[in-house]
């Protein structure tokens, strides 16, 4: 028996998707019983299994026996506005989650980069936070608990559906990030917001050094906007850069956030945008990271974040690039190699900034890895991890690379 | 005596040895030692923890960690702090104040518990329901394995090397190893706050006033609820605060923010929000020494407890915030059936329930009232959608209540990272995971027990610690 027999004998033929150009079978199980079954049975037969969401992020490229694709897994099993929580499964688009929400008046408080329609599984097991990030922390802040399989099908769950949780050890969070090296995540417990009852934005442009001082200004005098972004003039389509700053929360709060803005803009003066301007100024922002073949994240301090953005310039060019500097998060997206990509992540590893390679086509990102250049002792624990959550080897996944 | 029970005075465990290191180096050195010896190892830091997670058994070692209490580094512009972990949170708190900065973690023992206590309990406080528990502000750690290697943990800026470690560290009990070095992330301090205190004829409607805050989309910075037990404890103590005596719940809300007019303009919405949903009267505290005054009524609470019987059993269930008018119901119901006393003092905006039993452990009938009591408790917050701890940690007191929330599959997952970090299960063993529940727990025992004498690995740990 082929594969793609026995994965149709196992879950029946409505699992069983069009195989993609690189002649990988693609299999959609509908259950996540359904995805323990499948990757028991691969752990068993040895089978190769790359993860997929809605195929939007992460190029599907990896070398492997068998594509595992969540997006049949787009059920909400709950949403409690009173409680502010709610249950997804991972295959949901965001798009189709965050109208869900809304409906019953609730807000999922992240903007990853990527197309509207990127899966949250795809989001969470990548932990790519956005602009939000500022005001409300990074993707591991929203969730309350996961269910993983691991890569030898046991089902784990972790955390629960409320505010605070502290029995057992958080596997969570080592999902949240974790691209699928520790199992592959079925169904995610969302800490909530109410839709904010003002939401507006604001774009400054200039010269980088004069937004980056707008920036720290505004955070020294005490403004609490929800995202506060510094994007490059090719990224945001505007002459110059761009400083973007989204206030979003009770018509209180952004009122006295707004009067505060005018004092901290350095003599410039920033240009309110429509509602409509606004979703597509952080939309357009969004889906530039998913365009251009590569895209990783650095982190550093606050007050690195300039050196940062000149050495990126330095290094690899500085058109597609956008900054979260109180945050201390840059991302940056275009064309590279491999020698230029280990280059940067040892130079900036000797700063003290991490990189974190998001996507990439396969010989780049496997070659690279989306980890790497690990602190002491880090190395043996991850692979520690990746031993216990996937025994086989069975989830193709290019962690430290080659 | 002193190292014998933590803050939770049912458990009792007397260690071989307690040692108490005023070094990092003299702490990595004990740790080589009692790696190359094969034996146990209990961290622990001011020992105000409330789950037993800092007792030692017979054969086992206490490591105290207070010595290690330095502020090794403030750094304003980058809103972070670097500290060793006998450090006290209150002291963090003072040494950031500053430079206009908090660490805002705040739980009730924040006078004596320490940052290194707080990062293994993931502790959480009042003020976490607006700015986070633990795990949201620790950027980086230092940690010293069992095996006595130590690994680089985070970054200062918050983004991990590869997988998010910290976030798995952090609330793991001192089974993953002992932090050394703690980067945590410091908020500015608020420029306004304003204090409210509401109270109620039921708990129920004090339940439901949370719901409608919650849901109105207001974040207070704190939201804590107390029962007419607590109430008339606290006011009987020398911690009176001046909540009304014959209120069956008082409400304390506290908004802050950086803008006084938005601040006010919240507060109303807050005080308009109690009316409503039934509070007696809503008072705005006019001072900051009456502020003071209202908190220290509610985080001197548990102490003041101490008033009404010999023992207390502390709880720590979280259930979602609308089932709290029917828990706290039932709760009362469960007392009332055994005839026990139940106060509650709670983080109600966060759905946090400490329902509090007190009692005279002496009694044999009455303890066993007690568990049984304490059990239906904890079921009932399960049944309702909740959790069995959501700050105190689960350390020896709640092991039994482990596989009531996560199967066997689950709980062998949790043991199975334990032995990545630490393959012997030497620090802090017997905790988090009940052994019995998962598959393994045969070889673990026998692995448990195994211990390593040879003159080699001795004398290897006497090297110089680099």
């Amino acid at each position: 028996m082929t594969i793609l027999e026995k994965v149709t004998a196992l879950l029946g033929e409505g699992a069983v998707l069009e195989t993609g150009t690189d002649r990988v079978p693609r299999v959609a199980p509908g259950s996540p019983d359904a995805i323990a079954l499948l990757l028991g049975t691969a752990h068993q037969e040895g089978w190769r299994v790359r993860i997929e969401g809605a195929g939007t992020w992460l190029q599907s490229d990896a070398p492997a026996d068998l594509a595992l694709t969540t997006r049949r897994l787009d059920r909400v099993p709950a949403i409690e506005p009173s409680d502010l929580t709610a249950t997804a499964e991972a295959g949901i688009g965001l798009d189709q989650l965050r109208q869900q929400l809304a409906d019953r008046g609730a807000w999922l408080a992240i903007d990853p980069p990527g197309l509207a329609g990127r899966t949250l599984g795809s989001v969470v097991s990548t932990a790519t936070a956005g602009p939000l990030r500022h005001g409300f922390g990074p993707i591991k802040d929203h969730l309350l608990g996961v269910t993983f399989v691991t890569g030898d099908g046991r089902m784990v769950q972790s955390g629960g559906r409320v505010m605070k949780n502290v029995a057992g050890y958080d596997l969570t969070r080592l999902q949240a990030g974790g691209f699928g090296a520790f199992g592959v995540i079925v169904l995610v417990h969302l800490r909530l917001r109410t839709l904010p009852r003002a939401d507006v934005t604001y774009v400054l442009e200039g010269a980088r050094e004069d937004l980056t001082q707008v920036g720290e200004d505004i955070a020294a005098a005490g403004l609490t906007p929800a995202a506060l972004e510094l994007v490059s003039p090719a990224l945001a389509r505007r002459e110059r850069w761009a400083l973007a700053v989204r206030l979003a929360g009770s018509p209180a709060l952004v009122a006295a956030d707004e009067a505060g803005l005018g004092a901290a803009s350095g003599g410039g003066r920033f240009t309110p945008l429509r509602a409509e301007e606004a979703h597509a100024f952080w939309m357009r922002l969004a889906e530039g990271f998913s365009v251009r073949p590569v895209t990783f994240r650095i982190g550093g301090v606050p007050t690195a974040s300039d050196e940062l953005l000149d050495l990126l310039q330095h290094q690899l060019g500085d058109e597609w690039i956008s900054a979260s500097p109180a945050a201390g998060a840059i991302r940056w997206t275009g064309d590279t190699n491999i020698d230029r990509l280990q280059r940067l992540r040892r130079t900036l590893a000797g700063l003290e900034v991490p990189l974190t390679l998001e996507r990439a086509p396969w010989p780049l990102r496997g070659a690279v890895g989306h980890f790497g250049a690990y602190r002491e002792g880090v190395g043996p624990l991850v692979a520690g991890l990746r031993r216990t959550f996937d025994p086989g080897g069975a989830l193709v996944v290019a962690t430290e690379g080659s | 005596m002193t190292y014998a029970m933590d803050g939770l005075p049912t458990h009792r465990r007397l260690p071989d040895l307690v040692v108490l290191p005023g070094t990092r180096e003299e702490l990595i050195a004990v740790v080589r030692l009692l790696a190359a010896l094969g034996v146990p190892l209990v961290p622990r830091g001011a020992g105000t923890g409330l789950s037993g997670g800092a007792l030692a058994d017979e054969g086992s070692v206490l490591l105290v960690l207070t010595r290690l209490n330095r502020i090794l580094r403030i750094d304003r512009d980058n809103r972070l702090a670097v500290v060793e972990p006998g450090v006290v949170n209150a002291k963090l708190g003072a040494a950031a104040r500053p430079a206009g900065l908090q660490y805002a973690p705040d739980p009730s023992s924040q006078s004596a518990c320490t940052i290194g206590g707080n990062v293994a309990e993931n502790a959480g406080g009042p003020h976490c329901l607006k700015y986070g528990v633990t795990a949201n502000h620790i950027l980086a750690l230092e940690v010293l394995l069992a095996d006595g290697s130590l690994v680089e943990l985070g970054s200062p800026g918050g983004e991990s090397w590869g997988p998010d470690l910290v976030g798995v560290f952090v609330g793991s009990e001192g089974n993953f190893g002992i932090a050394t070095r703690i980067t945590v992330r410091l908020t500015p301090l608020p420029r306004a706050v304003r204090t409210l205190l509401a109270d109620f004829n039921g708990l129920r409607t004090a339940g439901e006033a949370v719901s409608a805050i919650i849901a109105a989309g207001i974040v207070p910075a704190a939201l804590e609820m107390m029962d007419q037990s607590c109430i008339r404890a606290v006011e009987d103590s020398v911690y009176a605060a001046g909540y009304p005596r014959d209120a069956a719940a008082v409400l304390l809300a506290e908004l802050d923010g950086h803008n006084a007019d938005a601040v006010i303009a919240e507060t109303e919405a807050v005080a308009d929000l109690l009316r409503k949903s039934g509070a007696r009267s809503v008072r705005t505290a006019a001072s900051e020494a009456e502020r003071e005054r209202l908190w220290q009524g509610r985080k001197k609470a548990f102490g003041a407890m101490g008033r009404l019987s010999r023992d207390l059993v502390v709880q720590d269930a979280v259930v979602p915030r609308s089932a709290l008018p029917q828990v706290l119901e039932t709760i009362a119901t469960i007392a009332q059936h055994y005839g026990l006393v139940v106060s509650n003092v709670f983080h109600a905006g966060d759905g946090n329930l400490h329902p509090n039993i007190s009692f005279d452990a002496t009694d044999p009938v009455l303890k066993k009232k007690v568990e049984a009591a304490s059990a239906e408790i904890m079921q009932v917050c399960i049944d309702a959608g909740g959790t069995i701890t959501g700050e105190h940690g689960v350390g020896i007191d709640k092991l039994r209540y482990m596989p009531l929330i996560f199967d066997a599959e689950s709980l062998g997952a949790m043991l199975a990272v334990r032995r990545v970090f630490d393959p012997q299960e030497r620090v802090n063993p017997g905790k988090v995971v009940p052994l019995h529940a998962c598959r393994e727990w045969t070889s673990i025992r026998n692995a448990k027990f195994g211990v390593r004498s040879d003159r080699a690995s001795f004398n290897s740990a006497l090297e110089p610690v680099r």
